[in-house]
């Protein structure tokens, strides 16, 4: 089922809101599309990483001798080729990152700091012989005592991973070294307060696991370096221009010698927003002096590259008898594996972001692990976070005898909210969201046996950030499109959908490409739910502009001042007293002319976009447990979310319906599992259990269009928000199905089954793991 | 490494028996391929298996049916009569992997890779099969349950390969069922399995059953135990409840990445007597 | 060890290729015919992306050695179209939104085919379980299962 609900529709679209075949369609249907591993240069040589077989390790040698002089070996580099950088904090994403830790993550220096951390990198004629030569590389390492949790290491007698390492945001500095790389505290209001006034108070600690975004097209690169030093880059990325970035400042070349091709991207979800292969890639091959092609394979994928973090999290919420929240505390402490940079700090502004409350503190802790560094993944730190507010919730709604949605309804942020990390909302549709969740079949459908249903209100932003598009008129009057955020899920056909309907012509005359970083202006990567925002926004500006150009053109045609020219349901006009003295033309006219008015016709839009605007979501879960096994199936499940406004709403409901399935796996039974020494004990999708077709049900699906004010169409970012609302969803759903309320993630059949259990042991008393 | 697809079985013993390094049989490949890719093994030689047409057969036999170890599971699936004799052992060989995998799954590869966790090795057991061996000595045959010892260890002497599996023939009223605990519905490794083959007389007694459990031991174990309790009763709610201690009691599973030791203790009984009734319930049709 | 010389034919064209014992049938086909339509997403058989069909068998070609292609039909992702003309899972694939990154694609079509062949008229639990195999990562499967079913009638004539 999917449906929409609509506020105020301000004007009618002609285009926006239909669903046409997307653009790169025919080609990702018959495998002619290009994605990461699919493309291939004469000559190119086969690349491979030596990893660490050690979670923590002192490096005390590397010795390439025998690698080096292998028949078939080209270049080996290892950390003496990269120069070493100074701590600088830059953006990526909705993330951060440090270039002395950049380069310590693609190679290790001091210390191996993860299972999977890459040591070496080796260029060979064929994967047998690079395969060898990794073999061939003796390196000396210094076992080290590791630490996996957070709670762990934040222990005084924790094994510190960086010696030099001093917590931030503590004031007075602390003088020892320790794995705690960052304190931070949102307050609003006074907490003390707001609980005296509570009725009922409930606090509760969970635990969650790390989980990876579970791309299915693993990492892969080929890059190509001239003698002259000037190298080309093809990559499965979020982001070309943070590649870019990244390897011209690891290698020390000029930003201009690098030209980055983003491949079609087979999933990311903010996986592939950092550089692993890519800057070994370009040393490789400028080594050799020939191509170098890098792919991952799926166990590299989960040793070495970003999981989001576990983390434990504590939470206490003080509410009236009517249901008013009057008090919201958390604390956060979450893993950020090898390298500072966890996402707790959007944890932290996203804990109680979907209420309107007056005293609210939120504190987290950014915690080195020995596990990879983790990277975004889909609102990265909200789902944690939210997850336990939101069980709370669920309690306290429970202990009330309140239902759920009534709940969330008199505390939901509406226009005007103060967030408790700052700003005031604009016009938001979380209310409208609930409404339509107690209004929906779903909801008020009966259930069976052994089943339960829970629901969830889930927040995450939306960003802005440099972007550019180049538009151009074609001779023909069809139009090409260019835009540089990468497509992860139909962004074209959005983008060309934008086009045609402001440029009055038919989709299917607008050709999208995602341009290379030579050929376009910058562009931030595509995460923060921002493609669709930002490069919609640089294309409704980029048509706009070419229809001001147009009527520069038919003015000059027709010989009467501009702003005798008018732009009407997709023609140049004459207006005025020259109404109807010419011909009306369209764009397919004005190209005709475009050489003897001035040359070639060219839309351009190069901006930082602003007026992001967040989005709301309610997720309805219905949960069947089995009594004897723990066994958990989800029956049914609905995603209702505020959109803005859906430009291609079948692309909508993906995202909705792919975040769900993310959500469910998170929820049930994804997480990573570690040995004794530190070692990953299921790095492939065997026993990664992500969700498979017969573990689902359909996912129903109800658009809410609340128009966000600041985008020509209304447009908010859509694609994070559906991972935050599962787990709290499903958890309530498990409780009622159950009778146990679980606190920990995932909710796993042995688990479960113990928590059934001791409640049957106490005799039916309430139970907690 | 060296690849060869001998055509006799003669020809593939004589490989495998002549190989001084790591030789290995090739099957369906599903476990081989992937333990190649990751290191796990690097076979000197590899001896594909099928195309020897003893291998790659299903023929009536003695009343019951002679199985080749290299019928994959889609094929047993789709035989005109085996289903319907062995409902249960068909079912666990598909339970083996994806709809790809049971293209190219078989079951002599199955119990030959050597995991306590195998899906259609309960399903043999239970059924009572005898796996016929080919080796440098000639043939022998050996009761499915007596071959695997531990986890990748084998009662096989070098260059022996599993030729066949001999289900026995079925009196009426005779059926089987294959249970197992997987967290997904699909894609997993057996947390539990549980394999039951029974007989009812005429008032739906049973007369005769076998009971065999997987991955709660370092092999699959039979109960017979479990088999004793519901035989001679109609599985009521007493023989079920001692059918489901027996199970239990036969486990020694591990904590693993797969499971607890509680809880697979806990499983093995729920399978048993859910296999148990299912296979009931079909007998009485049979 | 020399390689083997492989002759076989893929989607109704004979081709040779030579390759070593360890090579998959993925890689041979994506390294030594260019055939990248297949994606390797596990090399373990868990996840679908590289699905063929061999002999009319539905298979993941990452658990298929190039060797065992000797005088085998193969069929990939390639071969699905008519020529110009799309087959109608990959029309129905397009019109549902059925696919976001589209990396799983290749293999679901390949797997959804095998499956029309075989029962023409799947029930929507059919259907998932028989596309357990292949995974997506994008979409929840939701319409996935939707082209599969609507394809189906279109296939029956219905």
């Amino acid at each position: 089922m999917q449906e929409r609900v609509k506020k105020d529709p301000e004007r009618e679209f002609r285009v926006v809101g239909t669903r046409p075949i997307r653009p790169d369609g025919a080609d990702k249907v018959t495998g002619r599309a290009k994605f990461g591993a699919d493309f291939k240069m004469a000559g190119q040589l086969v690349g491979k990483v030596l990893r660490s077989p050690h979670a923590h390790a002192r490096i005390k040698g590397i010795d390439v001798s025998k690698a080096a002089v292998l028949p078939g070996v080209k270049a080996i580099v290892t950390r003496d080729d990269f120069k070493d950088q100074g701590s600088e904090f830059v953006p990526a994403g909705e993330m951060l990152v440090n270039y002395r830790d950049v380069v310590r993550n693609v190679l290790a220096r001091e210390k191996a700091l993860f299972e999977g951390h890459p040591i070496a990198a080796v260029a060979a004629t064929s994967e047998k012989i690079a395969r060898e030569a990794l073999r061939l590389i003796k390196v000396d390492y210094e076992v080290l005592p590791h630490v996996l949790d957070a709670v762990e290491a934040m222990k005084p007698d924790a094994p510190v991973l960086h010696e030099d390492m001093i917590t931030a945001g503590v004031t007075p500095p602390p003088t020892k070294a320790s794995n705690v790389a960052k304190r931070i505290e949102f307050v609003m209001g006074d907490i003390q307060k707001g609980f005296k006034d509570a009725d009922v108070i409930v606090e509760r600690e969970f635990n969650t696991k790390p989980v990876h975004q579970g791309y299915i097209e693993p990492h892969a690169v080929v890059a190509s370096v001239s003698e002259d030093g000037s190298a080309e880059v093809w990559v499965t990325t979020q982001g070309h221009w943070i590649v870019r970035a990244h390897c011209a400042r690891l290698l020390g070349w000029d930003i201009s010698k690098i030209r980055v091709t983003a491949s079609e991207i087979g999933g990311g979800f903010g996986g592939k927003t950092v550089v692993y292969l890519e800057p070994l890639a370009l040393a490789l091959s400028k080594k050799a002096r020939k191509p170098v092609k890098m792919v991952m394979n799926r166990e590299e994928v989960f040793r070495a590259s970003g999981p989001t973090s576990g983390a434990n999290i504590w939470v206490k919420i003080g509410a009236k008898k009517d249901g008013r929240i009057v008090a919201g505390e958390a604390i956060l402490k979450y893993q950020a594996g090898a390298f500072q940079g966890s996402p707790v700090q959007p944890g932290c502004m996203c804990a109680f972001a979907p209420y309107d409350l007056e005293n609210v503190k939120v504190v987290g802790y950014d915690v080195v692990t020995n596990r990879p560094k983790v990277a975004a993944y889909r609102a990265p730190g909200g789902p944690i976070s939210e997850y336990a507010v939101e069980s709370v919730v669920d309690e306290i709604a429970e202990q009330l005898g309140l239902d759920p949605i009534e709940m969330r309804l008199k505390n939901a942020a509406k226009e005007g909210t103060k967030a408790a990390y700052g700003p005031k909302f604009g016009p938001i549709g979380l209310v409208e969201g609930l409404e339509a969740a107690k209004g929906s079949p779903h909801w008020n459908a009966p259930l069976g046996k052994n089943q339960g249903r829970g629901i969830a209100a889930g927040f995450w932003f939306n960003i802005g950030g440099e972007t550019t598009v180049s538009l151009q008129l074609n001779e023909d009057g069809t139009l090409s499109l260019m835009a540089g955020t990468p497509d992860v899920g139909g962004l074209r056909a959005s983008l060309s959908m934008m086009a045609a309907e402001e440029l009055g012509v038919d989709v299917a005359k607008v050709r999208p490409i995602i341009a290379d970083t030579s050929s376009l202006g910058y562009n931030f990567l595509t995460g923060g739910s921002r493609s669709t925002f930002s490069s919609g926004m640089a294309t409704v500006e980029a048509a706009r502009a070419m229809i001001k150009e147009a009527c520069v053109r038919a003015s000059k045609l027709w010989e009467i001042p501009l702003d005798a020219v008018t732009w009407e349901d997709g023609k140049v006009r004459p207006a005025g007293d020259n109404a109807g003295k010419h011909e009306a033309m369209d764009l397919g006219d004005i190209a005709k002319i475009a050489g003897k008015t001035g040359g070639p016709i060219v839309g351009y839009s190069a901006i930082t976009a602003h007026g992001a605007a967040p989005s709301f979501g309610v997720h309805i879960a219905d949960a069947e447990v089995d009594p004897e096994t723990g066994k958990t199936t989800i029956t049914r499940y609905t995603v209702i979310q505020d959109a803005g406004k859906a430009v291609h709403p079948a692309y909508v409901e993906g995202q909705f319906q792919g975040g769900a399935a993310q959500g469910i796996g998170w929820a049930l039974n994804e997480e990573y599992i570690y040995d004794d020494n530190g070692r990953l004990e299921n790095p492939g999708f065997l026993d990664y259990r992500m969700p498979v077709a017969s573990d689902l049900p359909m996912i129903d699906t109800i658009i809410v269009e609340v128009p966000n004010p600041r985008h020509p169409y209304g447009v908010r970012g859509v694609g994070e928000t559906p991972i935050v609302p599962p787990m709290a969803a499903i958890a309530a759903a498990v409780k009622r199905a159950s009778g146990v309320r679980f606190f920990e993630l995932p909710m796993s059949p042995p688990k479960i089954l113990a928590g059934m259990k001791a409640v049957k042991a106490n005799g039916g008393a309430k139970a907690t793991t | 490494m060296r690849y060869e697809a001998p055509d006799t079985i003669d020809a593939a013993v004589k490989l495998l028996a002549g190989e001084a390094g790591l030789a290995r049989v090739l099957a369906g490949g599903t476990d081989l391929l992937v333990q190649m890719r990751s290191d796990v093994v690097s076979p000197d030689l590899v001896v594909d298996i099928k195309k020897i047409s003893e291998l790659r057969q299903v023929k009536e036999e003695a009343g019951g049916f002679r199985v080749g170890a290299a019928v994959t599971g889609a094929e047993l699936k789709e035989h005109a009569k085996l289903p319907k004799a062995w409902p249960g052992l068909v079912e666990a060989a598909n339970l083996i992997g994806s709809t790809q995998v049971q293209g190219r799954a078989t079951m002599g590869g199955n119990l030959c890779n050597g995991s306590p966790a195998a899906d259609s090795v309960p399903g043999l057991i239970a059924a009572g099969a005898t796996a016929t061996l080919v080796g440098p000595n000639g043939r022998r045959d050996l009761k499915v349950e007596d071959i695997m010892l531990a986890p990748r260890k084998l009662a096989l002497t070098k260059g022996e390969i599993v030729a066949s599996f001999l289900l026995p023939a079925r009196p009426a009223r005779s059926s089987d069922a294959y249970l197992r605990f997987i967290p997904r519905t699909e894609m997993d490794i057996a947390v539990v399995g549980c394999g039951v083959s029974l007989t009812l007389d005429p008032s739906g007694t049973c007369t005769a059953a076998r009971v065999s459990l997987g991955a709660v031991a370092a092999r699959p174990l039979l109960v017979e135990d479990a088999a004793k309790a519901i035989i001679g009763t109609k599985l009521n709610h007493a023989a079920l409840a001692k059918l489901e201690a027996a199970a239990r009691a036969a486990c020694k599973p591990i904590d693993d990445k797969r499971g607890t030791v509680e809880f697979r203790i806990d499983v093995a009984g729920v399978l048993a007597r859910r296999a148990a009734l299912i296979a009931q319930e079909r007998a009485r049709k049979a | 060890m020399a390689k083997h010389h492989v002759s076989a034919t893929v989607n109704g064209d004979a081709v040779e290729f030579l390759c070593e014992s360890e090579q998959t049938l993925l890689d041979c086909l994506r390294d030594e015919l260019d055939l990248t339509g297949a994606k390797e997403g596990c090399s373990s058989g868990d996840c679908g992306a590289c699905s063929v069909m061999v002999d009319g068998r539905l298979v993941c070609s990452c658990l298929v050695l190039g060797v065992e292609a000797s005088g085998k039909s193969i069929e990939t992702i390639e071969g699905l179209s008519d020529g110009e003309k799309l087959h109608p899972l990959q029309q129905k694939f397009l019109e549902h939104a059925a696919l976001q990154c589209g990396i799983c694609t290749p293999g679901f079509l390949v797997a959804s085919k095998a499956l029309l062949e075989k029962h023409p008229n799947p029930t929507e639990t059919e259907i998932r379980y028989w596309l357990a195999g292949n995974l997506c990562r994008c979409t929840g499967y939701d319409k996935i299962i939707r082209a599969v079913i609507d394809a189906a009638a279109e296939m029956r004539g219905a």
